[in-house]
């Protein structure tokens, strides 16, 4: 029960080969064999949404997958969006109108908006809302956030290049890794 | 809030997963989205051994029309459903509507409709949708052996159902279109399990009604028909207030919900009275 | 003396160079929105081992036997400690005072001999990862002599109550009756009208979303034991840290790195953090402590609840005359350091008469001891209640006498400053009334008195209500010390630092985790110098780099260690001025601050950059002034005059309830505050949203229960009910902007603001929807089921 498994995890477009019991958590795995520290931990249970991550496009608990289940799935988190010099319009909304104090669900929040947005471009501020409703934040008191959110949809619905495919998961026929 | 130890199976088929389920006994669990499951193994509140992940097992993630009916692969998602409203028609639009009420958007993406069947929580949508419904669930047993089970004989009590540890749930069957069908609830919180839930069905001939079905989520242990609200309409009248309301207190007495930090047993009744009412609305409406 | 602050998105630098008053873009968020902090869990050290706790599962027992053999057997587990074998000292807070006001108790790092609520720690176990260190926690067997528990403040005070400690007669810790007004029967039998409230709040988790945890080393080179740990406070957990172990504090590095906020629950300091530092220091190895939720919903410090049993009397034109009340907080097991079991009820029994002019006043404040979770401050500490209490009191008086209740406060609100109360405490001027009609001006405006009206003819049900009050933000040595903590929280001291490029880095004792100080005391700084807050960096939560401290807590950042870094800045000016004159070969008043450097006042052409005056400074002290000293540095502190400085604000609710379900609607949520000069206002508006939102949170959701054998009732967030963006209304925000004289910014401080008034505002709402039914609700939170239920029986 203890055995280790090796899996190839796909984030943020590269492959990484690990080592990881069945028992590991993906979000574990993220942050502390990968250390990308950006996605956070906040409930362990699925509610607080600090560890939302895509998976296949679409936002996901990494709280609530194993490494194990995870191999083949293109996996995304806040790492892929912009960095700190050149951030990405949603982070920038998402400064832009505070919707951040302490800042440990912002991630979490950042992708679940990334996910949510690429299949409903055209969401309405109450559906952002109801979207934006899977995250705890304890800070902002929501409004800003929601604020963040609908200002990046409707800069990117005016932007030119708008494209509303959405991500279609692509499952996989592996069988299970096998213990090393 | 780390799992116990357990190993990994991954299923490369229904075949596949049945025989790992037959060879690693009772200590194995089958995982698809993992929505309820992996909560429960990180308060170690269950600890499989043995986890036989079907989420690759394609073959069970579809929306078939069949006949008057509709089959639903185990491991089409919550937002496939959600998203399907389309496909699915005036017929069973009410699935996808009712999608709105399942936790938020991640736990629909990853969340599905068999996990939540063989889950079993009570005031679980897609349990009150089957037993409203009178759907069918199809599960695959060792060797190949497939059965069908109606929703009215599938949920035991809390998180119990009559699937056999050995047993995969494959498919939901709607055997039939429920045009004029809604689901509501009421959690204090947005995204909550229901604190209740109610789901109506009805047979309408333009304005009138003619009969129809009644389900009740978080009144009991299983998701519940009323009859004795179903009674109510099958004597039927004009789509309307009055009838809507006989209909709702007939639910609201017929029940003895139980207490917890949620609210009352005298709260639960009131909730079911008025969301009967709602969804008779609704219903109505479509 | 009010002005309405605009909205200024952009950046302001005008030709006094100012940058307050200006929505700077925070310095925190490029790494923050790109996941680029660094917060405790990010923090890996090469061999470190991770700690989980075994933890009480009876809430009140003699602990027989605390057996780790199984713990020490299970696989990946490195070690298995408990108090016996660390040997360390206890964490006591005290305050001077007589055995019959006060008793200190002891709170080991481990339990001992006994338990006292459930989650109570008893052994630390060390893993190779946090996997196997909870299945060496879950290996643990511990035996206890189970006890009666006391799980309420009635039972604790009940005369054949068992004892949460042998020490505290009647399980109280405090007991102060810190005023009683003479006369104060005869104003109650006296007045035309009596109106008594008695109120609870439950108990609640403040709830930072990154749970508490620590990484402990030991660093050879700095012969020091370093520890990196989410604190509110980290000279304060030093103290504890080198006390309970024994060693001197230089010794001890307590480093704070972004933290996902705090609320108060990290502002005392945890036992948890004791044993794993101790643990590092025994193996030799970094160990990392990180709670999970279920822990921190369970074993966390908790907060507020408490029971208030208030009258007031009033005069027949709605004046008030006499408020009398006895207050009973149930701080649970222990006393939290370094505020102690006596934080809630002193904080309310001094600042309960609040934005009134109340003339006779008698207060009865106790804390008493009961088998749960400890209590420690949560934001706003008290005041979400005794305000509650307070505007309740109002509301109930405006109805007794059949008075517009706005309109009752309008009588009484403090008008003339500054005004000494009958609690002793000074207020300097706020706008107590100009807030209160602009806020109801607001409601009548958009016409909500109207739409209640109408609604109700088709059966909907509104209420509006206000919560008018004041918040005491600068928080001074001499107030706490009436107190009488032996550990006096109050100043803070400020370096300010420039380097040979002009760049500057400043030091303060607060400590940003969400407050925005990277961004706001950068402002103050760059306003003083004249310099783009580009060029100042900040330097906090980390007890090596900063002189001493008292972090960040009770809305004190921006008034008290924004002046310690104003008067800093401004003692750094001095120097530059000084050496400037000198360089220029003026008269020190004739040489001004401009654009990042300094000039002639009488030849503008003269000018010198801050690079030119560093570069003298440090690299060509030779040519310096003789009576000046190498370097550009400042050291400043400051505490608030007297009493300090008052914050004030009114909150509007429009609530609607839904008679099917009992579900409050907020339909509408006004806040007209005045924390002084606002140094950023997008800061300002987000800490009053933010606090607003915990006061809805408060209001109508949260809540901890535990059942009659001490268990609690919440594990998970799906029984503790954090409000999401489902529930959470949009605020609109007004600012009024009165200066204090008090600070050296003018600033009042906001951080509690919101969650202070929308208790009140909310329960007041829902009581003034509630009216026809005359049935009055004044225990927090408000159930739907209890809403539900009123509009059941009247109708």
């Amino acid at each position: 029960m203890t055995d280790q498994y090796l899996v190839t995890l796909t984030v943020n477009g590269e492959d990484h080969e690990l080592l990881v019991t069945a028992r590991r958590t993906l979000v574990d795995a993220l942050r502390h064999d990968l250390h990308l520290t950006g996605t956070h931990v906040g409930c362990e249970h699925g509610v607080c949404g600090a560890c939302t991550i895509l998976v296949d496009g679409a936002p996901a608990r990494a709280c609530l997958m194993f490494a194990v289940q995870a191999e083949g799935r293109d996996l995304r988190t806040v790492e892929s969006l912009g960095s700190p010099d050149s951030p990405n319009d949603l982070q920038r909304a998402f400064s832009e109108h505070h919707a951040l104090q302490c800042g440990f669900c912002t991630p979490g929040f950042l992708m679940l908006a990334e996910g949510f947005l690429a299949s409903r471009p055209r969401a309405t501020k109450a559906e952002i809302r109801e979207a934006v409703s899977a995250n705890l934040c304890r800070c902002t008191g929501y409004q800003t956030i929601v604020e963040a959110v609908d200002d990046c949809a409707s800069r990117r619905r005016c932007a030119p290049d708008t494209t509303e495919g959405e991500a279609t998961p692509e499952p996989g026929q592996n069988d299970t890794p096998r213990p090393a | 809030m780390k799992p116990a130890a357990f190993s990994y199976h991954r299923a490369r088929d229904v075949d596949g997963a049945s025989e790992l389920l037959s060879q690693l006994g009772g200590d194995a669990k089958l995982v698809a989205g993992g929505q309820s499951l992996v909560p429960m193994m990180n308060f170690r509140l269950a600890r499989p051994r043995h986890l036989v992940d079907i989420a690759r097992l394609d073959e069970l993630s579809h929306i078939t029309p069949d006949g008057a009916g509709l089959r639903i692969g185990a491991l089409t998602t919550h937002h496939t459903v959600e998203t399907a409203k389309a496909r699915l028609g005036g017929g069973f639009a009410v699935l996808s509507d009712a999608m709105s009420w399942v936790g938020h958007v991640p736990i629909r993406s990853m969340g599905t409709v068999g996990g939540s069947l063989a889950h079993a929580d009570a005031t679980a949508e897609w349990c009150l949708l089957a037993v409203l419904l009178d759907a069918t669930v199809t599960v695959r047993g060792p060797d190949r052996a497939e059965r069908t089970i109606d929703a009215a004989d599938l949920f035991l009590g809390f998180y119990t159902t009559t699937v056999e540890p050995d047993e995969i749930l494959t498919e939901v069957i709607f055997p039939r279109p429920a045009p004029h069908a809604a689901l509501t609830e009421f959690a204090q919180r947005h995204g909550d399990f229901a604190t209740v839930a109610a789901a109506v069905d009805l047979d309408l001939d333009g304005g009138t009604v003619r009969g129809g079905r009644v389900a009740l989520g978080g009144v009991a242990p299983v998701p519940v028909r009323v009859s004795a609200a179903e009674e109510v309409l099958r004597r039927g009248g004009p789509a309307g207030p009055e009838l809507f309301a006989e209909c709702a207190t007939a639910a609201a007495s017929a029940i003895d919900p139980p207490a917890d930090a949620d609210g009352s047993a005298e709260y639960r009744t009131n909730l079911a009275r008025t969301l009967v009412t709602r969804a008779c609305e609704e219903a109505a409406h479509r | 003396m009010s002005t309405t602050v605009p909205h200024n998105p952009e950046p302001r630098f005008d030709v006094d160079g100012t940058w307050v008053g200006a929505s700077v873009p925070r310095r925190e968020d490029p790494r923050l929105v790109t996941g680029r902090g660094r917060f405790v869990d990010d923090i890996t050290l090469p061999r470190m081992a991770h700690a989980q706790f075994v933890r009480s599962t009876v809430a009140s027992g003699a602990v027989e036997e605390i057996d780790l053999t199984g713990t020490r057997d299970t696989p990946g587990v490195i070690a298995a400690f408990t108090a016996a074998d660390l040997g360390l000292g206890d964490i006591t807070a005290v305050l001077e005072r007589p055995p019959s006001e006060f008793v200190p108790t002891d709170m080991p790092v481990l339990a001992r001999d006994r338990v006292r609520f459930v989650g109570e720690p008893l052994a630390i176990v060390i893993a190779e990862d946090p996997y196997t260190a909870e299945d060496g926690v879950e290996a643990a067997r511990v035996s206890y002599r189970s006890e009666q528990a006391v799980v309420s403040d009635e039972q604790a005070l009940a005369e054949d109550a068992p004892l949460v400690h042998d020490n505290a007669p009647n399980n109280t810790l405090l007991d102060v009756s810190m005023f009683a007004t003479d006369g104060i029967d005869d104003v109650f039998a006296d007045a035309d009208c009596v109106v008594r409230v008695d109120a609870r709040s439950s108990r609640q988790n403040a709830l930072p979303l990154e749970t508490r945890g620590v990484v402990a080393s030991w660093d050879d080179r700095e012969e020091q034991l370093v520890v990196q740990t989410c604190t509110q406070v980290p000279h304060q957990v030093r103290t504890v840290l080198a006390r309970s172990l024994r060693r001197d504090e230089r010794a001890v590095r307590v480093v704070v790195p972004d933290m996902g906020g705090g609320f108060g629950q990290k502002c005392v300091v945890g036992r948890e953090e004791i044993a794993a530092a101790a643990a590092a220091l025994r193996l030799q190895r970094p160990v990392k402590w990180i709670e999970d939720r279920k822990d921190a919903l369970s074993a966390a410090f908790l907060a507020r609840e408490q029971h208030y049993d208030a009258r007031a009397a009033f005069d027949a034109d709605g004046r008030i005359l006499a408020l009398d009340v006895d207050i009973v907080c149930d701080m649970g097991a222990y006393s939290c350091y370094p505020f102690s079991a006596g934080i809630e009820p002193l904080m309310a029994s001094s600042e309960m008469p609040g934005v009134y002019r109340v003339p006779a006043y008698r207060v009865r404040g106790r804390a008493v001891t009961t088998n749960k979770a400890p209590s420690a401050p949560y934001r706003g500490v008290s005041r979400p209640q005794h305000v509650m209490v307070m505007e309740r009191l109002f509301e109930r008086a405006s109805r007794e006498l059949g008075m517009d209740p706005v309109e009752i406060r309008r009588r009484n609100v403090i008008t003339t400053f500054p005004y000494t109360g009958v609690n002793g405490v000074t207020y300097d001027p706020g706008t107590y009334l100009e807030s209160l009609d602009l806020c109801e001006q607001l409601v009548r405006d958009e016409g909500w008195y109207d739409r209640k009206r109408e609604l109700a003819r088709e059966g909907r049900v509104l209420g509006v209500g206000y919560c008018c009050f004041n918040e005491r933000t600068g928080y001074a040595t001499e107030a706490f010390a009436k107190r009488k903590m032996t550990a006096v929280p109050g100043f803070d001291i400020s370096e300010v630092r420039m380097d040979t490029t002009g760049a500057v880095v400043v030091t303060s004792g607060t400590l940003s985790h969400g407050q925005s100080h990277e961004t706001t005391l950068a402002q103050i700084v760059a306003t003083r110098l004249g310099l783009d807050p580009a060029r100042v960096k900040l330097h906090q939560g980390d007890t090596d780099r900063v002189t001493y401290g008292w972090g960040t807590f009770a809305s004190r950042s921006a008034t008290i260690g924004g002046s310690a870094v104003s008067l800093a800045a401004d003692r750094l000016v001095e120097k530059l001025l000084h050496i400037g004159a000198h360089m220029l070969e003026t008269r020190p008043d004739n040489v001004e601050l401009h654009d990042g450097g300094v000039r002639q006042r009488d030849d503008h052409g003269q000018t010198l950059s801050y690079a030119a005056i560093a570069d003298t400074a440090y690299l060509r002290a030779e040519r310096l002034p003789k009576d000046t000293d190498p370097g550009l540095t400042a050291t400043a502190s400051f505490d608030p005059p007297g009493d300090g400085t008052f914050a004030n604000a009114t909150h509007a609710v429009v609530a609607e309830l839904h008679p099917g379900t009992g579900r409050v609607e907020i339909l509408r949520y006004l806040c007209v505050e005045d924390c002084g000069i606002v140094i950023n206002p997008q800061v300002v508006e987000g800490q009053c949203r933010g606090g607003i939102a915990q006061g809805i949170a408060g209001a109508l959701y949260e809540r901890i229960s535990y059942d009659e054998q001490g268990e609690p009732s919440c594990a998970s967030f799906i029984d503790y009910k954090v409000p999401t963006a489902g529930e959470i209304p949009d605020v609109e925000i007004h600012h009024l902007e009165t200066p204090s004289d008090l600070t050296e910014n003018g600033a009042k401080g906001v951080g509690e603001g919101g969650t202070i008034g929308a208790p009140a505002a909310v329960l007041n709402a829902v009581n003034d929807a509630l009216r026809p039914t005359g049935i009055e609700l004044d225990t927090t939170p408000i159930a739907p089921e209890t809403v539900q239920r009123a509009l059941e029986e009247s109708s």
